[in-house]
C-alpha cells in the first residue's frame, strides 16, 4: 500500500483539517464511517471516513475508476441494486445510518436528490417533469404542485426562460436548460441534500457557468456533493475537496488549500495534471 | 491539459528568469569594478545592457500571462508562476539600480580615492549585495531554501552598514564642504545598494513561498524555520 494514501481518513480530515472543514461549528449533514465497498471480489472503496458539513459544497475528484461516483451514490443508496454490491461501515445523514433496515429507500431519496452527467428529462412537458416527483409521492393538491413547480424552476434559474412555455416538450430544451430542469425536478420534492455526478460534463461553457452559479445559490438551502473531472470547476465551486485514488481517500480538506498547497504529493501530481 | 506542454512552458519561464538573474548579477558585479577602477567604458556597457534587462522583463511578464491564461496552473505550479512574476519585477528594479549607479560613475568623472571608498564602505556593501544576488541565483537553480534564508542575515548586514555610513558621510562633508556633491553621489550609491538588498530579500521570500508554500513577507517577528534555526521575514 502506498504510504501517501490515507485509508484511515480521520487522520487527515479530523486531525489536520477539521477546523477548516467545519469553520462555524455547523453540524455534520453527511458522514461516512469506515466504509468499504465491494463489487464481488473487487474492492471499490477502502475504509473511507469523511464528514460533510451542512450547507456546504464538497467536490469529489480523482481519476476514472477511483471510486468517487461509487462513493457519491452511497449517499442515496443508488448502488444497492448493482450485482455483487456489498458495503461495510456506516453512511449517516443527520446522524442516522441510512443503511439501517428501518430506512425506506423511497423516503431517503426524497431527502437526497441526484443530478446525473447527462440531462435525463422525461418525454413529457416541462411542467410535468418537475411535477413528476410530487405525483409519484401521491400529492393530489394541484395548487400545491403548481406552486412547487414554479418555485423549483425559479430556484433552478430556469423559470424566466420558459415561463410562457411550461407545456412545451422538455426534450425541446437546450442541453443546459434540460440539466437545470433536472435540477428543478430534484428540488421539487424538497430534498436537503443534492448529489451531482459530473453535472456539466456534457454542457458548453456558458451552460456550465449557469449551473455553477446555480450550485452556489443552492448552497444556502442544500448540502451539495459534486463529482467532477474538471479541476477548475472543483476549485471554483466547492468549499471542500476530497481526492480519491484507487478506492482510497488520499486527501480531504479546504478546497483553497488543496489547490494551492496540497499536503500529499499524490494530490499535487493529480491536480497539476502529472498523473491520472 | 497536456502536462508535457505545461512542463516545457514552466521550464522556459525558469530559464528566462535565470537568464535575467544572471544578467542582473553581472550588471551589479560590473558596477563594483567600474566604480573601483573608474572604468567609464564598463559603466557605459552596464547602461547599454539595461535594454536587455527591460526586454527580458517583458518576455517573462508575457510568459507568466500565457501560463496563467492557457494552463490554469495550480499548487506548486501556480506558486512558481506567481513567484516568478514578482521576482521578475524585483530583478528589473535591481537592474535599474545597477544602471543608475553606472550613470553616477560617469557623472562622477574621476577615480575615487581608496580612503573615501573605504570610509563609505562601498566595497563592503557591494560584496554583501553581490553575495545576496549570488545566493538567490543558486537557490533558484537548486531550489535550496536554506541558501535563500541566508539572504535575510546578509540584508541585516547591509542595513547596518547603511545606517553607519550616514554618519560617516556627514563627517566627510563637514571636513571638506567642496566635495559635498561627490560625497552625496557616493551616498546615493550606498542607498541604492541597500535597496538591492531589500529587493534580494523579497526574492528570497518569493523562493521560499514557491518551494515551501510559506509566506514570510511582512513578518517582523523572528520565526523558526524547519530546522529550528531562527530566520527573519520582511521588516
Amino acid at each position: 500500500m502506498d504510504s501517501e494514501i490515507t485509508s484511515q481518513q480521520p487522520k487527515t480530515s479530523q486531525v489536520e483539517t477539521k477546523p477548516k472543514l467545519n469553520p462555524n461549528n455547523r453540524s455534520f449533514k453527511l458522514q461516512a464511517k469506515n466504509v468499504d465497498v465491494f463489487y464481488d471480489d473487487f474492492q471499490a472503496i477502502k475504509d473511507i471516513s469523511l464528514d460533510i458539513v451542512e450547507n456546504s459544497i464538497t467536490a469529489f475528484i480523482g481519476p476514472s475508476g477511483c471510486g468517487k461516483s461509487t462513493f457519491l451514490r452511497l449517499f442515496n443508496r443508488m448502488n444497492d441494486n448493482i450485482d455483487g454490491f456489498q458495503m461495510n461501515g456506516e453512511i449517516r445523514i443527520d446522524n442516522k445510518n441510512i443503511y439501517d433496515e428501518s430506512i425506506k429507500v423511497e423516503e431517503l431519496r426524497k431527502r437526497v436528490g441526484m443530478v446525473f452527467q447527462k440531462p435525463n428529462p422525461f418525454p413529457k412537458s416541462i411542467y410535468e417533469n418537475v411535477a413528476y416527483g410530487l405525483r409519484i409521492q401521491g400529492v393530489k393538491d394541484e395548487d400545491y404542485i403548481e406552486n412547487r413547480v414554479i418555485e423549483s424552476l425559479k430556484q433552478a434559474t430556469l423559470y424566466s426562460e420558459i415561463e410562457d412555455s411550461l407545456d412545451k416538450q422538455a426534450l425541446a430544451l437546450s442541453g443546459g436548460q434540460q440539466q437545470r430542469l433536472c435540477i428543478a425536478r430534484a428540488l421539487a420534492v424538497k430534498p436537503s441534500v443534492i448529489l451531482m455526478d459530473e453535472p456539466t460534463s456534457a454542457l458548453d461553457p456558458i451552460s456550465s457557468g449557469k449551473i455553477e452559479d446555480l450550485i452556489h445559490e443552492l448552497k444556502k438551502e442544500f448540502t451539495i456533493v459534486i463529482v467532477t473531472h474538471n479541476m477548475q470547476q472543483a476549485a471554483r465551486v466547492s468549499d471542500n475537496t476530497a481526492f480519491l485514488y484507487m478506492g482510497n481517500l488520499v486527501e480531504y480538506g479546504d478546497t483553497q488549500k488543496i489547490f494551492t498547497n496540497p499536503k500529499k504529493d499524490r494530490t499535487q501530481n493529480y491536480i497539476t495534471g502529472r498523473f491520472g | 491539459m497536456a502536462p508535457q506542454h505545461l512542463d516545457s512552458e514552466l521550464k522556459l519561464l525558469k530559464d528566462n528568469v535565470l537568464e535575467l538573474m544572471f544578467l542582473v548579477k553581472n550588471q551589479l558585479e560590473k558596477g563594483q569594478k567600474a566604480l573601483h577602477d573608474f572604468d567609464e567604458e564598463l559603466a557605459h556597457e552596464i547602461m547599454a545592457n539595461e535594454k536587455r534587462v527591460d526586454s527580458l522583463e517583458l518576455t517573462i511578464d508575457r510568459d507568466c500571462e500565457n501560463l496563467l491564461a492557457l494552463h490554469n496552473p495550480v499548487a506548486v505550479d501556480l506558486r512558481f508562476v506567481m513567484a516568478s512574476f514578482k521576482i521578475n519585477s524585483d530583478l528589473e528594479r535591481i537592474g535599474d539600480h545597477a544602471n543608475s549607479i553606472a550613470k553616477y560613475i560617469v557623472d562622477f568623472g574621476h577615480k575615487i580615492d581608496e580612503e573615501t571608498l573605504k570610509t563609505m564602505r562601498l566595497d563592503e556593501m557591494y560584496d554583501t549585495a553581490n553575495k545576496m544576488v549570488s545566493n538567490i541565483f543558486n537557490a533558484f537553480i537548486t531550489e535550496d531554501t536554506n541558501l535563500a534564508r541566508k539572504v535575510f542575515r546578509l540584508d541585516e548586514t547591509l542595513n547596518q552598514i547603511n545606517r553607519e555610513v550616514s554618519g560617516s558621510t556627514a563627517s566627510l562633508i563637514e571636513n571638506d564642504v567642496s566635495q559635498t556633491k561627490n560625497y552625496l553621489y557616493l551616498f546615493s550609491i550606498v542607498r541604492k545598494l541597500e535597496r538591492v538588498g531589500d529587493l534580494s530579500k523579497n526574492i528570497a521570500e518569493e523562493l521560499i513561498f514557491y518551494i515551501e508554500a510559506k509566506v514570510l513577507k511582512h513578518k517582523k517577528m523572528k520565526s523558526k524555520n524547519n530546522n529550528g534555526n531562527e530566520e527573519s521575514g520582511n521588516s
